[in-house]
């Protein structure tokens, strides 16, 4: 069990930004404390609320403001050429540019895993991931696992076991339960949750979506 | 006319199976359009300015800056409100946009429309509102008590006091041989459904306007929406898009009518989508309790008498806190018989973020009391933990608080013995960390732990109570469709991943012996459903769906014993045919139906209700009565705090399993929220400020947080329920919370009066 943390009188997240660093996240730091128009646009008036916005989110996804690149994206393995916005997520790429809406925003904070996409393989959180830095590389989404009218082993696991509820989480969960067996064909049932923990689901199927990923071990 | 029996051929996939949900490819798919998902050609995107200050009175807002912006179409303020300025769920007094006050932090002040989302949040920084900053009012027993405090409405800041009176105080005072005592705390958690709040608002050429949108309750929000819009509203119609989960958050309105405005303001179709972090301050909560409980009982552990003081934290505006109250009161001693009860239950406002409908509804709160409170009795007698509920446990014929008497199945007693027969699980194998409170973190290899067991018991009513005309609306057609008889089902209920429309297949097929079933999007082109929350929808829209087929096949029947003959009540339905008693097959339905659909539009009651007595809370308010019980085995280091829940049992009776997959699923995630109000989630406020709106900062269960779970599930059928069903959804949300934190306290030795527990209640009390 996770700790909680009590903020009081602490700042919150939103606002210590700094302190979290790496890749896109490096590059966030830079427009916020640039003071950048990104980060003036705050949800909520006046200044120094709790409440500084997320609001790079859809930075510029769909129709691009000046500081545009043309990329080519191989999504699903279809090259996808687009104008960006350099500071766009690829999730926001990906669902708003592309049109590929099922991987989902739940928090586009990196701490949900409903953006899960793979990589080259590799299981990655679309909305922690520049657009413009993945040309050249494979990039799959939930869209891209069924071939034709046949479910991937996993999907199918999912539907047999209702591994859902809801189903927001769903596309991150199936995404991420591929990549898993990629990463660990054989993985032992015990290191199943350790493995699985970047993905909420507030449905709480999560009994079910152990049992899923069981049964479609093996399948792959 | 009541309708022939039905068939007793089973039908493949029907009531009891568990047949896959049909709407599931989509969402293993990613194909699902959630609410988010939503795209119109030309639409133009809103934002909402919310207000930063908890209390403040609003000077001026000045939108020209904003309005100056590039890309920006619209910039609306509480002057743009068309029609009336106010809406609400009981009581209308919350503003569309704010006028002169705000009340809350996040109180939506203004509204952008731009080209795109970017766009519109950088107008919003422009826009400028100059506010008076008052004092909040944050403590709930100070604004229902202090003379001195200011009122935040007209009518003070009382929302609802309802007092039960049962029996005689007094005489159970004089009776008692012992008496236990406790002040017991619940924090404000959050629904977090995982899709945030998100529609469309598309403009029509006669003026009126298209909501999709993602709700629990679309003629709701159709009576609230109208008048703000000065619409007809038939001029309003409503979509339900897909919903990323509920549980009670979507039961007031959030972007719905600012999308509208700015829709009818632009003539273009508008989206918003709300961001984690809004999220957090665009839907109501679930309200934080402070409750005083006294019990008195004599020394077998027959209770004499309850007394209970419960406030609820309404926050700025008053959304359903009328009806919360009414629970928390009602169901305030639990289900144990009780000879005099003495409960005072007050909903207040203050100027902390408002407070809703959760899954639980006030149940959970006082449940969290009551149970702790039996705790603290069987210490005090020195009695098991489930000895002292066995004891008091209702049963069918028993009475509750409000007079009402339990005329159905209540077996708790025999629900506890279950529970205590259920297997332990085994001690953790030390030797894998993972099996430790605080895992692969490393902090422990077993030293300083402690393994504690607690039980939880919870009640909860089932459907809307207190006199509310609750009803749904369900029309059935049958037509022959490609040589094979496929029924059309169109409510306006609202799935949120429950799996309704799964149910409504089941129960068609069952009803009709068919094997083709398609359920229509839900809309306001039909009637009323109710709201998806109560734990009712299985037995309203189920119960509408269930009537319309019956008249279906009625009319099927009195067709066909005009053409073949045979008597109506010799007839069935099955396997797509119309079969006889004697006769046999008469005709396939396919054929019989032939160009000619059947049709049937019905509504579906539940029994009368009444109102809680305003002085004595007296009054049969509930149409229905479900429980669950709970064991939680926890493993807590004493020395970190940390803490692994070992395994979750639940023995919960269901009256009748309509979907094994789909209950099962909902006493997981149920029994989750209550393991997440337990030890996790709370909703840090400090001065009328949240200071967490984040999933890193919120901390909701993980998989590695749930532990395995053992479900025992009963069938005590309820005859005036559709099939004998009770709803499922919310009792296990109200048991599995008292039986953590009691196993807590049983692995601690501790108090521990306040939900949720974290580290630092358990290092800081520990000497
Ligand atoms: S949206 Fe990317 S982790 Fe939540
Ligand atoms: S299925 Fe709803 S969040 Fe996972």
């Amino acid at each position: 069990m996770r700790s909680r943390r009590k903020f009081e009188g602490r700042q919150p997240v939103s606002e210590q930004r700094e302190q979290i660093g790496a890749s896109r996240r490096t590059f966030l730091v830079g427009g916020l404390s640039a003071g950048a128009g990104l980060a003036g646009a705050t949800m909520l008036g006046g200044s120094g609320t709790a409440v500084a916005s997320q609001s790079t989110e859809l930075a510029a996804a769909a129709a691009p403001p000046p500081d545009t690149r043309k990329i080519t994206l191989t999504v699903n393995g279809q090259a996808r050429t687009t104008d960006v916005d350099t500071r766009a997520s690829l999730l926001d790429v990906l669902r708003e540019r592309i049109g590929l809406t099922g991987t989902k925003k739940g928090c586009n904070q990196g701490a949900c895993g409903a953006c899960t996409i793979l990589v080259d393989g590799d299981r990655t959180l679309a909305c922690l991931t520049l657009a413009a830095r993945y040309e050249q590389r494979e990039i799959t989404t939930i869209e891209g696992l069924a071939e034709g009218n046949r479910l991937h082993p996993v999907q199918q696991a999912f539907i047999e076991r209702d591994g859902f509820q809801c189903g927001f989480c769903t596309s991150g969960q199936i995404v991420s339960a591929v990549g898993l067996l990629n990463e660990r064909p054989d993985v032992p049932d015990a290191e199943i949750p350790e493995l699985m923990s970047g993905n909420l689901c507030r449905c709480a199927a999560y009994p079910n979506i152990t049992a899923a990923i069981r049964d479609a071990r093996g399948e792959g | 006319m009541s309708a022939p029996a039905n068939i007793d051929a089973p039908t493949r996939d029907g009531v009891g199976d568990s047949p896959q949900r049909p709407d599931g490819i989509g969402k293993v798919t990613g194909e699902f359009a959630y609410a988010s998902d939503l795209w119109h050609d030309d639409m133009l995107w809103g934002a909402t300015l919310r207000s930063p200050h908890p209390y403040a009175r609003i000077r001026s807002i000045d939108i020209s800056a904003a309005l100056a912006h590039p890309g920006v179409y619209a910039v609306l303020t509480h002057e743009d409100v068309p029609g009336a300025k106010y809406y609400g769920l009981d009581h209308v007094d919350q503003p569309v946009l704010a006028i002169d006050t705000v009340r809350y932090q996040g109180e939506p002040v203004a509204l952008v429309a731009a080209e795109h989302p970017e766009i519109a949040r950088r107008a919003l920084a422009k826009i400028e509102v100059s506010y008076d900053v008052l004092e909040p009012l944050t403590d709930p027993r100070k604004a229902a008590f202090d003379a001195t405090a200011p009122a935040l409405h007209e009518h003070g800041n009382i929302v609802r006091h309802q007092p039960v009176r049962f029996g005689k105080i007094s005489e159970g005072q004089r009776a008692a041989e012992v008496v236990v005592r406790g002040e017991y705390q619940v924090g404000m958690q959050d629904q977090a459904f995982l899709g945030p709040e998100a529609g469309l608002a598309v403009p029509t050429e006669d003026g009126g306007i298209e909501l999709y949108v993602a709700t629990q309750w679309m003629h709701v929000d159709l009576r609230q929406i109208a008048p703000c819009l000065a619409l007809p509203e038939d001029k309003v119609r409503m979509t339900l898009s897909g919903v990323g989960g509920a549980f009670g958050a979507r039961e007031d309105l959030s972007m719905q009518v600012h999308a509208a405005m700015l829709a009818l303001h632009t003539g273009k179709p508008i989206k918003i989508v709300y961001n984690r972090e809004e999220s957090f301050f665009g839907h109501v909560h679930r309200h934080p309790a402070l409750m005083r409980y006294e019990h008195g009982a004599w020394r077998d552990g027959t209770l004499v008498y309850a007394k209970a003081e419960i406030i609820l934290d309404g926050g700025a505006y008053t959304s359903s806190t009328m009806n919360v109250v009414a629970n928390a009161a009602s169901l305030g001693v639990g289900p144990y018989s009780v000879p005099h009860i003495e409960i005072d239950t007050y909903g207040v406002y203050t100027n902390n973020p408002p407070c809703g409908a959760m899954r639980g509804f006030g149940a959970v709160q006082a449940c969290y009391g009551y149970e702790s409170q039996m705790d603290r009795l069987a210490a005090e007698l020195d009695m098991h933990p489930l000895e002292v509920r066995r004891i008091n446990a209702i049963s069918q014929g028993s009475v509750l608080a409000n007079g009402q008497v339990v005329d159905t199945p209540a077996p708790l007693a025999e629900m506890l013995d279950r529970l205590a027969a259920t297997p332990q699980p085994e001690p953790a194998d030390q030797t894998d960390i993972r099996n430790l409170p605080g895992g692969a973190a490393n902090t422990t290899h077993g030293e300083g732990v402690r393994r504690g067991i607690g039980y939880g018991v919870g009640l909860k009513n089932i459907c809307f109570s207190e006199g509310a005309d609750d009803y749904s609306t369900a029309r059935v057609r049958l037509a022959a469709v490609g040589g094979e008889p496929t029924a059309l089902v169109h409510t306006a209920a609202a799935e949120v991943g429950q799996g309704l429309v799964t149910l409504q297949g089941q129960i068609v097929r069952t009803e009709l012996g068919i094997e083709r079933v398609v359920i229509a999007p839900a809309d306001t082109q039909i009637g009323d459903a109710g709201s998806t929350s109560a734990s009712r929808q299985s037995y309203m829209t189920g119960g509408a769906v269930k009537v319309a087929c019956e008249a279906v096949r009625e009319m099927i029947f009195e067709r066909a014993a005009d053409q073949f003959g045979v008597p109506a009540d010799e007839l069935s339905l099955a396997g797509g045919k119309i079969v006889a008693q004697c006769a046999g097959v008469l005709a396939a339905l396919a054929d019989f139906l032939g160009t000619e659909p059947i049709e049937a539009v019905r509504e579906f009651h539940h029994r009368p209700t009444q109102r809680m007595d305003p002085v004595t809370g007296q009054g049969d308010s509930h149409t229905q009565l479900a429980l669950c019980v709970h064991r939680a085995v926890v493993d807590v280091d004493v020395e970190l705090g940390l803490l692994k829940v070992v395994e979750l049992a639940a023995v919960q009776d269901v009256g009748k399993v309509l979907h094994r997959n789909s209950l099962e699923g909902q006493i997981h995630g149920g029994t989750a929220q209550g393991l997440g109000l337990a030890v996790l989630e709370e909703i840090q406020v400090v001065d009328g400020l949240i200071r967490n709106p984040s999933f890193t900062d919120y901390l909701i269960p993980t998989i590695l947080d749930m532990p395995p779970m053992r479900l025992d599930i009963l069938e005590n059928p309820d005859p005036h329920a559709p099939y004998g069903l009770r709803g499922a959804g919310e009792p296990p949300t109200l048991s599995s919370t008292p039986a953590i934190a009691a196993a807590i306290r049983d692995a601690t030795g501790l108090p521990l009066t306040r939900v949720p527990i974290g580290p630092e209640d358990i290092i800081h009390s520990v000497k």
